[in-house]
């Protein structure tokens, strides 16, 4: 508990320092808010829903908060490779498992918070209060989805030499699961085979729940996305762990 | 009970053998120096010995704990101060103490008293919340070995400490160490390329060429085999020209790359006639120097080449200024 509080905290003290990286993450989602939500509010109406389209849309760009932050946030790790700290890690008689929980945990913070920022920007521009126990609920997801990707991050890093492979996870891994998880456009007006599709990106259960937290409503069973998160998170943690395991310094 | 054992130590990288079947003891508040040029082999035996690395054969016992078998054991025995920087730059020098104590498990009052003590020892309490990447490289330099000491190592392993810091800097950490070893009784394990370092610092040393251990004892003893006074020519043309001068006060005359070094005793009533001899021999000489061994020559004896200090120096200062970029 101990070693992991301790990594816990060095991850959570070096982003509160990180101003200027706090500040620069938020650009991309602040701006996707403004122009698409303002822009396309009076001229999208999502079918079957009374929400209009900015409500619609926060929850989806909350959620892409987290997951680029705490994606970011696992393969930071690379950093610690090659700047050496993460000899002082490992040379510690600790195991490794904690260490990467540690890791996930501080990751995941730092994603929430970022995603937090986000929602509640997203409180001036015509998203309604959803209350405290909707409150509770996005938090739910934001976390899961923290936890998720970060150990994903920490995965891909184990396996990386150094950042010339980061532009290739942007492009292949980060943005389909942004562009595929239904944040932007309802996925019950899909063709059925993008559906299917978006039903086998696991940020789709994020966005989903998230949804239902901050309006009510979700096109997804918000149990069925809170399962199929966990077990995705569990399921990164163990693969997270396991590569994170076989590191070499 | 020996600090360290080791026992045939071996470590190849697919064909290479980077390690090459090595033993050594290392006593109880023993400063052991592992000395030689680069790519020798120090930081992969430092490596193994401090679990990082896995040996492909060989045993290492370490404080009575196993390598292999005792991982934890030997990492709460050991302190280290790896050859490349492994601080937290974005953290305060006491933050950077504060981590190790944590994942070491110190409680919370040893070790903030620790900390202050050490912090204090290597004189860096007054700027103790100071961003790391604010300090200079010496000052990087001793709160690494501030921070090794933290959680009490009966065993230190320094790779290569004083790299790349300058003269003064280096001589002052030098009586770090020694005062370290002195006041903690703690077994030190050097490993560097200087030979100055070596020769001041350790008890005893390793000399480590191309993975193998070629010699080792104490630099006195070193140097003693080695014997007399010893004469160095540099020549052009030696090769060609020379014959044995033949006198039968010179012990020794080994030939290398551009100059031959002549070992004897009583170099400075000779020195005229081996000069007159050799110029009878219609050798040109470029210089003379005569001087008591050092473990320069003992390196230069054992292994036909000199560790060349300058080239590395060099190369040292490139590895800085490379990491200095990267930051
Ligand atoms: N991970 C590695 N893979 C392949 N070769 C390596 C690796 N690490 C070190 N070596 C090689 O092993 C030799 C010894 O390296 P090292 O132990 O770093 O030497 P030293 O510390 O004495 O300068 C060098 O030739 C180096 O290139
Ligand atoms: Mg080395």
């Amino acid at each position: 508990m101990d070693v992991i509080y301790t990594i816990w905290l060095r991850n959570v003290k070096r982003y509160i320092r990180s101003k200027s990286r706090i500040v620069g993450s938020l650009g991309m989602p602040v701006f996707f808010l403004i122009f698409l939500g303002f822009g396309l509010n009076s001229v999208v109406t999502i079918p079957g829903a009374s929400e209009n389209y900015t409500e619609f849309l926060v929850p989806g760009i909350v959620a892409m908060s987290v997951l680029f932050t705490s994606i970011f946030a696992g393969i930071q790790i690379i950093w610690d490779k090659q700047f050496g700290f993460l000899k002082e890690t490992l040379v510690a008689p600790v195991s490794r498992f904690e260490i990467m929980l540690g890791q996930t945990f501080g990751g995941a913070t730092t994603a929430i918070i970022q995603g937090g920022i986000i929602l509640v920007l997203s409180l001036f521009i015509g998203l309604s209060f959803p209350g405290l126990t909707g409150s509770l609920i996005a938090a739910g997801f934001m976390i899961l989805i923290g936890i998720a990707f970060t150990a994903l991050g920490i995965a891909i890093a184990s396996r990386m030499e150094d950042m010339n492979g980061f532009q290739l996870i942007m492009s292949f891994l980060v943005f389909p699961l942004f562009g595929l998880s239904g944040a932007m456009f309802p996925i019950s007006s899909l063709p059925p085979l993008f559906k299917t599709l978006t039903l086998f990106d696991p940020l789709t259960y994020g966005v989903e729940g998230v949804r239902y937290g901050l309006t009510g409503a979700s096109q997804i069973d918000p149990v069925i996305s809170l399962a199929v998160l966990f077990s995705f998170s569990v399921v990164m943690i163990m693969l997270g762990g396991y590569l994170f395991k076989a590191v070499k310094v | 009970m020996k600090a360290v054992k080791v026992e045939n130590l071996t470590k190849k990288f697919g064909e290479f053998t980077a390690v090459d079947n090595i033993s050594f003891d290392i006593e109880e508040g023993e400063i052991f120096g592992l000395l030689g040029p680069n790519g020798a082999g120090k930081t992969t035996t430092i490596s193994m010995l401090a679990t990082m690395a896995k040996a492909t054969a060989g045993k290492a016992v370490i404080n009575g704990y196993d390598m292999k078998t005792s991982q934890d054991g030997v990492r709460k025995s050991i302190g280290i101060v790896f050859q490349d920087q492994s601080l937290d730059e974005e953290l305060t020098a006491r933050e950077n103490m504060d981590f190790h104590g944590r994942l070491y498990r110190i409680p919370k009052e040893v070790r903030e008293e620790r900390i202050e003590e050490l912090l204090r020892l290597v004189g860096l309490f007054e700027r103790k919340d100071d961003l790391v990447k604010t300090f200079s490289g010496g000052m990087r330099r001793r709160l690494e070995i501030a921070r090794g000491l933290l959680h009490r190592p009966k065993v230190l392993f320094l790779d290569e400490p004083t790299l790349g810091l300058d003269p003064q800097t280096r001589n002052y950490l030098w009586e770090y160490i020694e005062k370290l070893n002195q006041d903690f009784k703690i077994s030190v394990i050097i490993t560097t390329h200087y030979m100055e370092e070596a020769d001041r610092l350790c008890d005893r040393i390793g000399i480590i060429d191309k993975g193998k251990i070629v010699a080792m004892d104490t630099p006195e003893n070193l140097k003693d085999r080695i014997g007399g006074d010893i004469i160095t020519v540099k020549s052009p043309d030696y090769r060609e020209k020379i014959k044995d001068c033949g006198f039968f006060w010179i012990d020794r005359t080994e030939f290398f790359d551009g100059f031959f070094t002549i070992t004897l005793s009583g170099a400075e009533e000779h020195l005229t006639e081996i000069i007159s001899a050799l110029i009878g021999q219609g050798i040109k000489i470029t210089s003379v120097s005569m001087h008591k061994p050092t473990l320069e020559d003992v390196f230069l004896h054992y292994t036909g080449r000199s560790i060349r200090d300058e080239e590395a120096g060099a190369k040292d200062r490139m590895r800085m200024m490379h990491m200095v970029r990267r930051h």
